[in-house]
């Protein structure tokens, strides 16, 4: 976790001299305004995906369908309040009730994790395999949902939950910040963590230690896929409207980028939600800094996988033990 | 450590020569150095008169060395005729000859007097054609020498008939064979001469019919020089009226054990004796709800049980400690404390943690009573050496104050020393109403520490020792006994 809160700290402090008013925060309307609170927010979603798919690799699986599931629950929420003639879900009696609207959403996000975890657990499904059925189908059913259609609507309830604030602070910080300190909470007050971890390490050893694997993994899809449904609420209430083929598009490699760069390994094992946090905040500060530079958008890319690269390589543990070898050769 | 010792090895055309030794006596390391996989730091290997130096195992194969493993390495979803020629198909101006190579396959194969379909895939036969299959892939280069690193430890009665017919045909042929198994009646059904590896060293060397099976047994676990036998035997304890803790009636798992009767009382310890790939360890899964019977009963507390699953076992008071402690006992990554508290934790659910606290607690508690070394309870436990890995596994399982401890090959690679306290430890618990199944491959271990012994050969039980009947000279003969 050091290495990329170093590199997250050396990408502050370069804006903090080359980057005008990059600090600088104004309250208006209540709100807070700047580019550290808009970084933030950005990253939200991120930061939700980000947190459930740790959970997931550290059971030595990976979710690819996050993406196509904040897709499914974007439409679903939208047809549920715009309640378009031609979609299927325009029957569901939710009326105008947020609450209604909201728990039926991730109520969808949730069977998607589940149908992932059943895939995963019961039927040994490789998990990139059985996630990619569902980050291919999910974006098929989500335009089904809306019959083809970007659906737009004006409900000011529902948007703030992608546009509004509470203390002044904008609700995506909240709700990724919640969820974080959720899930932290649950994995290291319970043995949920241990077990993930357990599990993700050695599962022979774990079976033979009694920890159902298959419920662990089960519930770690779950997780995920309710963490995607959040993400995909505040993308859909942001823009107000759902467009089943952009909603969320890439963002599942963005989450596992996130990971990556927190020092939770792919192969499964010891994971670190703080550090997918700021593996994502580091992404996202970084492509704030990038664009504030006036750098052309194509170079962007480029640049954020090089700098990407850097801090994977710096964590590999080959890496550390040459770099140690080296300053141990230094010493003596 | 040396891991073989100035062993000469000689094998002669026409020759079926079988290595013999328990794990850990060399055989996978000579065989590892015969065919280029380690260099030798010293000594030489001559084929045929010439001296060679084989750098890799495709360099053994070129050379005339050639090896069929264990496991089949083949490709399941290739067709016999591909995997038979892999990496050296025939070619001609259009690309690879398929009718060449299918040619090649079944000439191959005919060898061995197998005839069948090479067009098909090598996953749709049975292990005894697959394996034949990677037989004839080895002949199919010039081999002069054929090493089968237990080639049967797969197949059925029937099979293995199958695959001697074809031993027996390349021994016509001159080629020289060199056979590794853990099958005594194989050995002596096969094999023209034989040596017998331990700790590295060959231990004896002769013609197969001079060396008697009690002598092979005895030269394979060998006798450790040491004063053990003289302990006495603390008497049984009186707790063995009620009913036993643990019953096994008549079972059976194909490919692990036929006909399994033993009991287990309450402060009992039962040794588990028999040669490697005897049916021990699989006889110890199947206590422990590893894997599923395919007939027999089981009784726990006096009450049958069906469906057996390994949180059954743990819910019953059973612990097991297996034999790849590095597989599937230790969690490595996760620290000391946690492998410790692993077992406590997954009995109490997900929801019910142990504070912080009183885990550390525990976790001191149990390496302080243990004598775990470690610098630091939060050390990831593979930073362990063998020894003290294998006490925080004991550790995990002492915590949930098990009625049933299953130790598989507990002492296997770790020092004198963390043995002998581990020795002591089960003599403790079971003075205090603990039971054991115990399986070592040190024979001394088994008659100090069990009052009943089940001897096990080639995958069945041939009889139960107990008391006075248990002794080193006794197992060996039981163990080398003719089956009928």
């Amino acid at each position: 976790m050091a290495i990329p809160l170093i590199v997250l700290a050396a990408i502050l402090l370069f804006d903090l001299f080359f980057t005008p008013g990059f600090f600088s925060l104004e309250i208006r309307d209540g709100r807070l305004y700047g580019s550290l609170i808009d970084v933030v927010n950005r990253a939200a979603p991120v930061m939700l995906l980000s947190v459930g798919m740790t959970l997931v690799i550290a059971t030595g699986g990976v979710d690819l369908s996050v993406g196509a599931v904040m897709a499914i629950v974007g439409a679903t929420s939208a047809c549920l309040i715009a309640k378009p003639s031609g979609s299927i879900l325009s029957g569901i009696p939710v009326g105008t009730s947020i609450p209604a609207i909201i728990a039926v959403s991730l109520g969808v996000a949730l069977i998607c994790g589940l149908f992932n975890g059943v895939l995963v657990s019961f039927f040994s499904f490789q998990p990139i395999v059985a996630t990619l059925l569902l980050m291919v189908a999910g974006r098929g059913l989500a335009q089904l949902l809306t019959d083809g259609q970007i659906i737009i609507f004006t409900n000011p309830g529902f948007a703030s939950m992608g546009s509004g604030a509470w203390f002044g602070i904008p609700i995506p910080i909240w709700l990724a910040v919640g969820m974080f300190g959720l899930m932290g909470l649950l994995s290291r007050r319970t043995n949920l963590g241990l077990f993930v971890e357990a599990v993700g390490s050695n599962p022979v050893a774990s079976q033979l230690s009694g920890i159902n694997a298959r419920t662990i993994k089960l519930a770690v899809y779950a997780i995920c896929g309710i963490c995607a449904g959040i993400a995909g609420l505040i993308g859909t209430a942001d823009i107000k409207a759902a467009d089943a083929n952009n909603a969320g598009l890439y963002l599942e490699l963005d989450a596992i980028l996130a990971v990556a760069i927190g020092g939770t390994s792919m192969a499964g094992g010891r994971f670190t939600l703080a550090g997918s946090l700021i593996g994502a905040l580091l992404m996202q500060t970084l492509a704030t800094t990038i664009f504030a530079r006036g750098i052309t958008p194509e170079a962007t890319l480029v640049l954020k996988a090089l700098i990407v690269v850097g801090v994977c390589l710096f964590q590999s543990p080959r890496f550390q033990a040459r770099f140690q070898h080296r300053q141990a050769g230094a010493q003596g | 450590m040396v891991a073989l010792d100035q062993v000469d090895f000689t094998v002669q055309p026409g020759e079926v020569h079988a290595l013999m030794g328990e794990n850990g006596a060399g055989k996978s390391t000579l065989i590892k150095v015969m065919t280029g996989v380690y260099p030798a730091d010293k000594g030489s290997i001559r084929l045929a008169g010439q001296e060679i130096c084989p750098t890799s195992p495709s360099d053994a194969t070129r050379l005339g060395i050639s090896t069929v493993y264990q496991e089949v390495n083949l490709a399941p979803n290739l067709s016999v005729a591909e995997n038979i020629c892999l990496g050296r198909e025939p070619k001609g101006w259009s690309g690879i000859r398929w009718r060449e190579v299918r040619k090649r396959a079944d000439q191959a194969l005919a060898r061995l007097s197998v005839s069948i379909d090479t067009g098909r895939a090598l996953g749709s036969y049975s292990v005894a054609i697959q394996q034949m299959a990677a037989i004839a892939r080895a002949l199919d280069v010039q081999a002069k020498v054929l090493v089968l690193d237990e080639p049967t430890s797969s197949l059925d009665a029937a099979e293995v008939q199958q695959l001697f017919e074809a031993i027996n045909r390349l021994k016509a042929e001159g080629m020289g064979i060199v056979f590794v198994t853990h099958f005594l009646d194989q050995v002596y059904a096969i094999s023209d001469w034989m040596t017998i590896l331990r700790n590295g060293r060959k231990v004896a060397e002769g013609a197969t019919k001079d060396i008697t099976r009690t002598d092979l047994v005895k030269h394979m676990i060998g006798r450790e020089m040491s004063s053990d036998e003289a302990h006495p035997k603390a008497p049984e304890s009186s707790a063995l009226q009620s009913p036993p803790l643990l019953t096994a009636q008549s079972l059976n798992r194909k490919g692990a054990i036929t006909n399994l009767d033993v009991s287990i009382g309450a402060g009992e310890v039962l040794g588990l004796a028999g040669l490697l790939g005897s049916g021990r360890s699989e006889s110890v899964r199947l206590f422990f709800g590893c894997d599923r019977l395919d007939s027999g009963k089981l009784e726990v507390d006096g009450k049958g049980v069906h469906g057996w699953s390994s949180s059954d076992a743990i819910r019953a008071g059973f612990g097991y400690c297996p034999e790849d402690r590095k597989t599937s006992g230790i969690v490595p990554e996760l620290s000391v404390r946690e492998n410790i508290v692993l077992v406590l934790q997954s009995r109490r659910g997900w929801l019910r943690s142990i504070p912080r606290k009183r885990q550390a607690d525990l976790a001191q508690r149990m390496v302080a009573q243990l004598n775990i070394a470690t610098t630091d309870i939060e050390k990831p436990v593979q930073f362990l050496s063998g020894g003290n890995q294998q006490k925080a596994l004991l550790a995990r399982w002492l915590l949930t104050e098990p009625r049933l401890l299953l130790l598989d090959e507990p002492t296997r690679g770790i020092d004198v020393g963390a043995k002998q306290e581990i020795m002591n430890l089960v003599e403790d618990l079971r003075g205090k109403g603990m039971s054991f199944v115990f399986v070592s491959s040190e024979l001394a271990e088994v008659v100090r520490t069990c009052r009943k012994v089940a001897v096990l050969r080639d995958r069945r039980m041939v009889e139960t020792l107990t008391g006075s009947e248990i002794t080193e000279e006794r197992i060996m003969a039981t163990i080398a006994e003719v089956s009928h």
